[in-house]
């Protein structure tokens, strides 16, 4: 067990190392200078004021050192949890910035993630054992699964928001309230949400069904069902066995589908101008905030690698053949 | 159904928050009908609110909190005093200003000449940004508490009118001590101005400000600001902000909007300055800027047969759906009318005529020897241009490949090209171009600012302001710098002024006027009516932009009225 854990965290570690590596000679490698275009924007035109100020925002900034300097004090910073300094809200601290917006994202993703994969397996399940709805409800799980987050988004958004008018179309809240603890704001925070929330929840919906669906009926086809049903068993007790061994490739695709689920977070934010990870990846690239971007990224990769982690560790607990071949077993 | 439980229950809850906003909307944050929503200004979250620092400060900053001394006032070409009361030239050189009394810094001290010369004087720092304007000033002195006279070593009354009416009055008792890089790098977090409205709070994707109730204009102009809060939200994309103003949302949009003719002309409640196309006002000129330094674009020639192979109707009726009108020869906007030498543009001045394009190449020696459609240099070398504007500037992305067909269809090989915004910039200052399109001057006090910004001289490694075509002509900018020196109130000395330049601009072509980019303004009439129109409305501009509230756009914010509820 601790040999599997082990072996686990280290490609996690290593994973970690290559990801924050990438992460940070991206920005760095760029065309686009992240300071003159700072200075650009404040349409500096004197020669020598804008060589003065360059040089003290490459030091604020610490792009004067040489790479592997910034290199080493990149990963320093890291584990102060210092990310640096934002080009785009200059002064303020990069950590600042998506410390304020995680809340957003994670209030959408975290439901989305966990409401479509539970609803979507049972939705599947049932589906399974029913023509009807198989033969409805399923192709419409197709559709679904296909559609790009974007144009769901902009779909829900026109008819709910534009058309029917019941939910507003952008931003995290009302834009004639202040944030505080009341339920005026409360209330305006999930009016808001919801749109943004029921679109990544449909598009992930149908995927899990469609999968739950196919593993029930595999299942009920297998060995171990069949030599059920000749014993006698009732049918609710074969399809709760099928239930539970459908439910293992589920959860590995879950932790697959993670990165994806996020990108499409990040999307679907943009769509209805919420104000999370996405709406400030789309800020950031736009202002060529290189410092703000690279430090959204480390967070995201950082999420997804957590995530899956857990899923590994959940998968150890409810799968049992995991179990035995980590003290040694063979199958 | 047991799986459909839970998104139910999540509806009932979305739906019942649904009901409690909209019932108790009017009980707290921001009244409705009293808040004026905008948007079209900010492209990234308000983070500074220096007014030394332009481009980086919210937009508001400067015209809502902070004051220039004079406003300008386009339609009827004057100025108006603003917090100065009076001015006169009491010698060719000396300039004495009267100020306001009784007016007050939000933070209860009185304004004085002492602010006057104290913001002027920030200028001998060389990284604020007016520091030319100060480098001609022989002295400014406070010669009363409310008198302040002007010296000029150098006297370019256009330029320092330009400087008096576009450029804020900061506080002395805050900002006279501080040094070079706390005034050109603070991001000034509490601004202390004298303006109508004060900094309330803001966010990521908002900026709040707040009626001043103790305004000196009040009383001292009879303008009373109908909104008690602006909240001027950072811009989304063109669906949201469709979306907002369709729902109320947005009472002001100064976003170019693709598809509003449809909008204007089908929902009643959204109008804007005419009734009819183009619908919108002119803000500004945009520019065929080709780089001087590449060849063949140095030759005048060249540029002239490229003038007159643009069919701009095709861009107007095409892209932008008659949104805009074409430009005259000159550049110059309607509101400057009268600086255009007529008689010289009916003589000189260009339209769209291929047959003229082909003369002017075959003229100066360019032909197409080898065959391939494209002329090349009379030296025989091939050519071949690219025509860069912003990826995602979808107007423009249409107008430049209207352009480059155009001028293929002349015989001159011309690609578009979208590259990143900043990248185009950064290449643009640099002069690592060949053709981009820009239209970075603004309408103004006078046409001076149009003139240095097309032939600003000498030039420098960086063109970061103007003259991004890196044009070369010494003689156009002794005319300039005598139309600077023309009295600001002199139109018919301007009018001469701006003639002699006509006359080199016009032969030479440095850059190519297109069209005249509209002042977007879509004002949804459901909360706020009275806005500015052609037909039967104040004519002041409606806008936020940064630039504009000088030119008259904070009377818009006094002449609006609350629609009947």
């Amino acid at each position: 067990m601790w040999r599997y854990m082990g072996r686990k965290l280290f490609v996690y570690a290593l994973t970690f190392v290559v990801a924050v590596t990438i992460n940070w000679m991206i920005p760095r490698f760029m065309p686009g200078d992240p300071v003159r275009s700072m200075l650009s924007r404040g349409s500096v035109s004197d020669p020598e004021a804008l060589e003065r100020m360059t040089a003290y925002y490459n030091e604020v900034f610490g792009l004067d050192a040489p790479l592997h300097e910034q290199y080493l004090s990149f990963w320093a910073g890291l584990f102060r949890g210092d990310l640096g300094i934002s080009v785009m809200f200059y002064p303020e601290p990069v950590v600042d910035i998506i410390l304020r917006a995680v809340p957003y994202t994670l209030a959408l993703l975290v439901p989305a993630i966990v409401l479509s994969w539970i609803v979507g397996n049972h939705f599947g399940a049932f589906a399974a054992r029913s023509k009807v709805l198989d033969n409805t409800i399923l192709p419409a799980g197709y559709v679904l699964t296909a559609t790009p987050y974007m144009w769901l988004a902009l779909l829900m958004a026109w008819s709910l928001g534009i058309v029917a008018g019941v939910f507003p179309t952008a931003g995290g809240y009302s834009f004639a309230l202040t944030p505080g603890a009341n339920w005026e704001f409360v209330s305006s925070l999930i009016v808001h949400w919801f749109l943004p929330f029921l679109s990544m929840f449909v598009v992930a919906l149908g995927g899990w069904a469609i999968g739950m669906r196919n593993m029930i009926i595999y299942e009920l086809e297998d060995d171990y069902a069949t030599y059920l049903r000749a014993l006698g068993a009732p049918r609710r007790l074969v399809r709760r066995y099928a239930f539970r061994n459908a439910m293992l490739p589920q959860i590995t695709g879950l932790a697959v589908q993670l990165g994806t689920i996020i990108t499409g977070a990040l999307l679907t934010e943009i769509v209805f101008n919420y104000p999370g990870l996405g709406t400030l990846v789309l800020d950031s690239l736009n202002n060529r905030d290189f410092f703000l971007l690279q430090g959204i990224f480390l967070f995201v990769v950082v999420g997804v690698l957590i995530a899956n982690f857990v899923i590994d560790v959940v998968y150890v607990l409810i799968d049992p053949r995991t179990r035995v071949q980590m003290t040694g077993g063979s199958s | 159904m047991r799986s459909l439980r839970l998104p139910a229950a999540l509806v009932a809850v979305a739906l019942v928050a649904t009901a409690c906003s909209d019932s108790e909307g009017a009980g707290g944050g921001y009244p409705r009908e009293e808040t004026l929503y905008t948007t079209g200004t900010a492209w990234g979250p308000p983070v500074n609110w220096n007014p030394l620092m332009p481009g980086n400060f919210a937009v508001g900053t400067k015209g809502m909190v902070y004051e220039p001394l004079f406003h300008y006032d386009s339609e009827a070409n004057e100025y108006e005093p603003w917090l100065a009361e009076s001015d006169e030239w009491t010698g060719e050189d000396v300039h004495v200003i009267t100020l306001r009394e009784g007016v007050e810094w939000t933070d209860g001290e009185p304004f004085t000449a002492e602010d006057v010369v104290a913001s002027l004087e920030l200028g001998a720092y060389s990284a604020v940004h007016y520091s030319n304007v100060y480098n001609m000033v022989e002295s400014i002195e406070a010669t009363g508490e409310h008198e302040v006279t002007v010296t000029f070593e150098d006297n370019r009354p256009q330029e320092w009118m330009n400087w008096a009416y576009s450029e804020a009055i900061v506080p002395e008792h805050i900002w006279a001590d501080m040094d070079e890089e706390a005034v050109t790098d603070s991001p000034n977090e509490e601004p202390v101005g004298t303006g109508p409205y004060a900094a309330e709070s803001n966010t990521d994707d908002r900026m709040v400000w707040e009626r001043n109730d103790g305004w000196w204009g009040t009383e001292a102009l009879g303008l009373e600001m109908q909104p008690r809060y602006v909240v001027d939200i950072v811009n989304a994309s063109n669906e949201i902000t469709m979306g907002m103003l369709d729902q109320n949302e947005v009472d002001l949009s100064n976003n170019f909007l693709p598809g509003i003719d449809q909008v204007l002309d089908s929902n009643d409640a959204i109008t804007s300055y005419y009734d009819d196309a183009p619908y919108m006002r002119s803000a500004n000129t945009a520019w065929l800027i080709p780089n001087h330094e590449r060849e063949p674009l140095g030759d005048a020639a060249f540029r002239d047969a490229l003038a007159h192979a643009i069919d701009i109707q095709q861009i107007i009726e095409g892209p932008y759906a008659n949104l805009v009108e074409a430009a005259d020869p000159t550049g110059l906007l309607p509101e400057w009318d009268d600086y255009i030498d007529h008689d010289l543009v009916a003589e000189e001045g260009f339209s769209y005529d291929p047959e003229a394009a082909a003369e002017s190449l075959e003229e100066a020696g360019y032909s197409d020897e080898d065959g391939d459609g494209f002329v090349e240099t009379p030296g025989g070398e091939p050519i071949s241009l690219t025509l860069e504007v912003p990826s995602g500037w979808t107007d423009w992305m249409e107008a430049a490949r209207v352009i480059a067909d155009n001028a293929q269809d002349a015989g001159i090989d011309l690609e578009a090209e979208f590259p990143d915004e900043q990248l185009l910039v950064e290449n643009r200052n640099s002069g690592e171009f060949d053709l981009v399109i820009n239209n970075e001057q603004q309408l103004s006090n006078t046409p001076w600012t149009y003139y240095e910004y097309l032939f600003e001289h000498p030039l420098r490694e960086e063109q970061t302001t103007g003259n991004f075509q890196r044009y070369e002509n010494e003689e156009a900018w002794e005319l300039v710098e005598q139309l600077a020196e023309v009295p600001a109130e002199n139109h018919e000395a301007m009018a001469e002024a701006t003639s002699a330049i006509q006359e080199i601009q016009l032969a030479e072509n440095p850059a190519i006027p297109l069209w005249y980019n509209g002042l977007w303004a879509q004002t949804s009439n459901e909360v706020w009516t009275n806005w500015p129109s052609e037909a039967d409305g104040p004519h002041h501009p409606a806008t936020m932009w940064n630039g504009w509230f000088e030119l008259g756009a904070i009377r818009t914010l006094a002449e609006i009225e609350p629609a009947a509820q």
